[in-house]
């Protein structure tokens, strides 16, 4: 077992919006009650070694949610949420990466982030810029790079520090075919050796082809999980109000 | 949970820190060097030639004031507004959240050791020079860092939940200039007010540079004291009130 989830609940207050002198003034004075909001309810599920489980829901069902819990980012609101293992997070690639710093510089930043110590970093270094391609670029500062240079230089770092766990939120949309095809192989690779994958995409091709069991999570509730196919099937057939 | 190692974490995290505010500067570092300096001057031809105060030691006194100063406001600002700036980071990376003020106040650390340098360099040129008790600094700026530190974590806390902190800190350190003893000397401040001084970190910090550095003795074993409780007791509390306030983070950023 890897990841566990406990009949979780996750409750965001409602005031989160502005932090300032004035909203906690006015707040405590005028007594303004406003519902908090529930992003899941009742969240119950098992991600085993070598499994590797999607989530899929439309937007706001609570997808993000639960790949936040998982990476420990944020707590439960109830329930239990347990994991065992090094995860990376493949949340919005790139969202650690300085646009001053260079690629190499900013490679190693990550690296450090992911818990990696020096010594790994540097045995790991030259794989990493190899399975990038970004070769001789890798020494110039991220803001001259492209999109698609950057998203593959932060899926490189992540595969390559060799988690037990990757969560992914939506992002194998990245870099051209030729790379897109290097990371569908690197994510097989990674599934073959018995590590875990928690996978959110809207993409039912990517879906199928990359996971083994799936959850439908719907307004923050768990509506069905099983087999990939039948959970899908079930979902692309649901009715869309 | 995050394990990793947190030493070469925050290492590189005061790296970059540096890196970043470095590298658009086309003078680098030595805006370090200058910045101090001119104030330096400044304040030495107005209390000396407007004012007809001061004696020959007065810069070399400023300077004294101004190094601490310089680094405890700065420090204590990019310290508070550590969590705000790595919002990426804070909601996507599950690293403990200590690390981002930790981290900011040493990478002012690096400042810091540039202006000291050019401090002990004036010393060593236009002053007394070298003497035994500049064995004490470390120990000294070590509690201050440890006081910056415990003040940088309750405020990058509190600066979540009320966004206005900065400013308030902001219009803090202006009046701290006053209240510190940059432009005059601790034998100025009458004597029933010194008690409050030594109780003040950013204070007793300049009152024992001044002792080591220009008087050429051991800071007082009081002031010492009183320096490392005042730090212990607001590490332990802005980590304290850090571990309170650090679960509300994500929803709030």
């Amino acid at each position: 077992m890897l990841i566990e989830f406990q009949n979780v609940s996750k409750c965001f207050p409602h005031s989160a919006g502005r932090q300032l002198l004035r909203t906690h003034i006015t707040r405590w004075f005028g007594r303004v009650h406003r519902e908090p909001f529930w992003a899941l309810r009742d969240v119950s599920f098992r991600l085993e070694d070598g499994e590797s489980l999607a989530i899929v829901g439309s937007n706001g069902a609570g997808k993000s949610t639960i790949l936040s819990l998982a990476a420990g980012l944020t707590r439960p609101t109830r329930g239990k949420v347990i994991v065992q293992g090094r995860i990376a997070a493949l949340l919005e690639l790139g969202s650690g990466f300085h646009p001053d710093l260079t690629g190499a510089e900013n490679l190693v930043l990550n690296a450090a982030l992911l818990g990696l110590s020096r010594k790994k970093t540097n045995q790991l270094f030259d794989r990493i810029v190899e399975f990038s391609g970004i070769g001789e670029f890798i020494d110039d500062p991220l803001r001259t790079y492209s999109s698609g240079m950057v998203m593959r230089l932060a899926f490189s770092v992540a595969i390559q520090c060799e988690p037990d766990v990757l969560l992914i939120d939506e992002v194998l949309a990245v870099g051209d075919a030729q790379f897109q095809e290097k990371c569908r192989e690197a994510l097989a690779g990674f599934r073959r050796s018995g590590k875990a994958m928690l996978f959110v995409s809207h993409s039912a091709a990517a879906v199928r082809e990359m996971c083994d069991r799936a959850i439908w999570i719907d307004h923050g509730s768990v509506v069905m999980q099983g087999r990939v196919d039948e959970v899908l099937d079930a979902y692309q057939g649901r009715v869309v109000l | 949970m995050w394990r990793g190692d947190y030493f070469f974490l925050i290492q590189n995290l005061v790296e970059k820190d540096f890196k970043v505010r470095y590298r658009n500067m086309s003078l680098g570092v030595l805006w370090s060097v200058l910045n101090p300096l001119i104030m330096m001057g400044v304040m030495t031809f107005i209390f000396t030639k407007i004012f007809g105060q001061g004696g020959k030691g007065f810069p070399l006194s400023v300077l004294c004031g101004l190094v601490p100063f310089n680094f405890f406001t700065l420090a204590w600002v990019t310290g508070t507004t550590s969590i705000l700036d790595n919002t990426g980071l804070v909601k996507r990376v599950p690293v403990p959240r200590q690390v981002f003020p930790i981290a900011s106040v040493l990478s002012n650390g690096l400042n810091l050791l540039i202006q000291i340098g050019l401090l002990l360099a004036m010393v060593v040129v236009f002053g007394n020079g070298v003497n035994i008790y500049w064995l004490w600094l470390p120990l000294i700026w070590g509690l201050e860092f440890l006081f910056v530190m415990g003040l940088a974590l309750a405020f990058s806390a509190i600066n979540i939940y009320v966004r206005d902190t900065r400013y308030v800190i902001e219009s803090t350190n202006m009046v701290l200039f006053w209240l510190v003893p940059v432009f005059y000397s601790f034998s100025a401040i009458p004597v029933r007010f010194r008690g409050i001084y030594q109780i003040n970190p950013v204070a007793a910090l300049v009152l024992m540079m001044r002792n080591v550095l220009m008087e050429g003795h051991a800071p007082l074993a009081s002031t010492l004291v009183r320096l490392a409780i005042v730090s212990a007791v607001m590490f332990v509390t802005g980590w304290w009130v850090f571990g309170k306030l650090k679960d509300g983070f994500y929803a709030r950023m």
